[in-house]
């Protein structure tokens, strides 16, 4: 899972010529593919927009162990109970990694999460989807996962160490998932009866456009781009991005037997990509503002977590406090 | 309502155990209170779930009529459950499901310490695997006890109140047992004698760290798992973790 609309704070692109020799020396070093280390000197807005980015990639782990938790209670099989609750402790791992990565920018992790459940700070907009059946969690491993890595193998490659470290073991996690996810719904069409494949085709259906909708707006509507793309944060374009993931997931939808809810779907020979239909972007929009089908759910669950957890933290600190006190008597 | 072997019905009453206990552990998924209790919270429960899996293989074994490890967590109604009544408890706040987890823990560890040098091979595997585990879980729950005892003054509160919830249901766990004494005569099973007072000793030991008071025995009473005389829990615990099974029979998930 990953960030989706990062603001930079700026809309045009510095030259070199009109940087100064601290900032030229960054972005110099940027060009030749060095990467920039928690103690180097980095521009505050290179700083800010990082701190967006992975605090967001973080909240978006954390949050999207929602609709899976959802399931998890529910799963049809011991080894399919197994898998699920797996993935779901590798996104807290994978939440984990994240915040200590920002951290290492100068952010505080609860000062973010903090932001996070006052509506200040995003996460991925497909974890706003509620899940409605079974098949949800094969869909959810291979489109959303699928989707997700498309965005983060590049970013392994994304100039600040720390989150390109951090990409590279959560890349291979998440390669797994997806797997899994595919194999699940694999096995539903192959070996399901027809309320299976059912569940399939209509998981696809509700899941589809808003895993499309993971890559974020145009690239017409993505002011941020040039300056993620010129500080190397991004590696590719949202379009660019997007079409990767549609080129490569149409052949798998094939072998599932199953379709997209877009008429407008066709291979064009001469562009050598599949051309696909309009996105709903109001919808997209509207999700981002809080305005989908589960943002309010997901944050209350959040919030909740946080204020009754309240006590079993504090009394974490006291009875801490009290040992180290104890060993300093003795 | 089947009744199986008295070996088969051990095995089922561990099995059952640990699967319900997941089953509670999987309820918090996204609602722990630190993101490192996400983890553990699942972390314990997939071993759960992986030494379920273990117990209902032999035990699917030894009823072989076709039934398998999913057949048994899955097809199953309350009355033929054998979990203990304290793991399908409710989750309670935090405290109360540290409660149960370090009251089970406690006693799967002495449990499983002792089945280690079963006769019966099998068991002895899946016991000596199941308790590296379980040394893990029971380190994990004694800390938090020992953190929320001498925590706060709420949290002290919490766990008072939170022992004071669950201890009725301990006394499962140290109930002498007419069918496994057969089972250790017999043995199957070594003799589990000691099991009461080795739970109880290492009870008293986190709960003095916890600056805890260990209330008094807790008196039997008419609900017995081993009879599938379950709370009423259980009952929409089930509905819900089996509901695809039986909504749709002839699937294959």
């Amino acid at each position: 899972m990953y960030a989706q609309q990062v603001e930079t704070g700026t809309k045009t692109v510095k030259s070199l010529a009109e940087m100064g020799p601290e900032e030229k020396a960054f972005q110099e070093k940027i060009d030749a593919e060095i990467k920039i280390e928690a103690k180097n000197w980095m521009p505050d807005s290179y700083r800010k927009t990082l701190i967006r980015q992975i605090s967001q990639h973080a909240h978006s782990e954390i949050v999207g162990m929602l609709p899976e938790g959802n399931w998890v209670t529910r799963a049809p099989t011991l080894k399919r109970k197994l898998q699920l609750m797996a993935k779901i402790q590798d996104e807290a791992g994978h939440g984990l990694y994240l915040y200590s990565a920002m951290e290492t920018l100068g952010a505080d992790r609860d000062e973010e999460i903090e932001k996070l459940h006052s509506g200040r700070a995003k996460y991925s907009s497909i974890f706003n989807y509620p899940t409605l059946n079974w098949a949800d969690m094969g869909a959810v491993g291979w489109l959303v996962d699928g989707a997700a890595i498309v965005n983060q193998v590049p970013l392994q490659r994304t100039s600040y160490g720390p989150y390109s470290r951090a990409m590279i073991r959560v890349c291979k996690e998440e390669s797994f998932h997806q797997r899994q996810g595919y194999e699940i719904l694999l096995h539903m069409m192959r070996h399901g009866i027809q309320a299976q494949k059912d569940m399939v085709q209509d998981a696809i259906n509700r899941l589809w456009w808003p895993s499309l909708m993971m890559f974020g707006p145009s690239d017409a509507e993505s002011p941020n781009s040039a300056q993620s793309l010129a500080w190397k944060i991004k590696r590719h374009t949202n379009d660019e991005l997007r079409q990767r993931f549609i080129d490569q997931t149409i052949p798998q939808l094939e072998l599932l037997g199953c379709t997209v809810p877009d008429p407008d779907l066709k291979w064009n020979e001469e562009r050598g990509h599949y051309d696909f239909g309009e996105i709903q972007w109001e919808e997209f929009y509207e999700v981002l503002k809080g305005n989908g089908p589960c943002n309010r759910e997901r944050l209350e669950t959040r919030r909740n977590a946080i204020q009754d957890g309240a006590w079993v933290r504090e009394a974490a600190v006291a009875h801490a406090n009290k040992k180290q006190k104890q060993q300093a008597a003795a | 309502m089947t009744k199986y072997d008295e070996l088969t019905e051990f095995l089922l009453r561990l099995g059952d155990s640990a699967l319900i206990q997941a089953q509670r552990l999987c309820e918090w998924t996204g609602r722990a209170p630190a993101l490192e209790e996400e983890m553990g919270m699942m972390n314990v429960g997939l071993d759960l779930v992986g030494q379920a899996r273990n117990w209902y293989e032999y035990a699917a074994e030894r009823i072989n009529d076709g039934t398998d490890a999913d057949t048994l967590a899955f097809r199953r109604d309350e009355r033929a459950f054998r979990n203990l009544l304290l793991v399908e408890q409710p989750n309670g706040d935090f405290a109360v499901t540290m409660t149960k987890q370090f009251f089970y823990d406690a006693w799967q560890f002495h449990l499983l310490t002792m089945l280690k040098g079963a006769n019966d091979e099998r068991i002895a595997a899946i016991a000596a695997k199941s308790l590296k585990e379980v040394t893990y879980h029971l380190r994990r729950s004694s800390q938090w006890i020992e953190r929320l005892g001498d925590g706060t003054e709420e949290s002290h509160q919490r766990m008072e109140k939170a022992v004071d919830v669950v201890w009725r249901f301990t006394f499962e766990l140290v109930e002498k047992n007419d069918a496994e004494l057969a089972l250790s005569e017999s043995g199957n099973i070594p003799s589990l004698t000691e099991l009461p007072e080795k739970w109880l000793a290492t009870v008293n030991e986190v709960f003095a760290k916890a600056t805890l008071t260990v209330p008094d025995a807790p008196n039997t009473f008419y609900l017995s798992a081993r009879t599938g005389m379950h709370s009423e829990h259980l009952g929409t615990l089930l509905a819900e973790m089996q509901f695809l099974q039986r909504a749709y029979p002839d699937a294959s998930w």
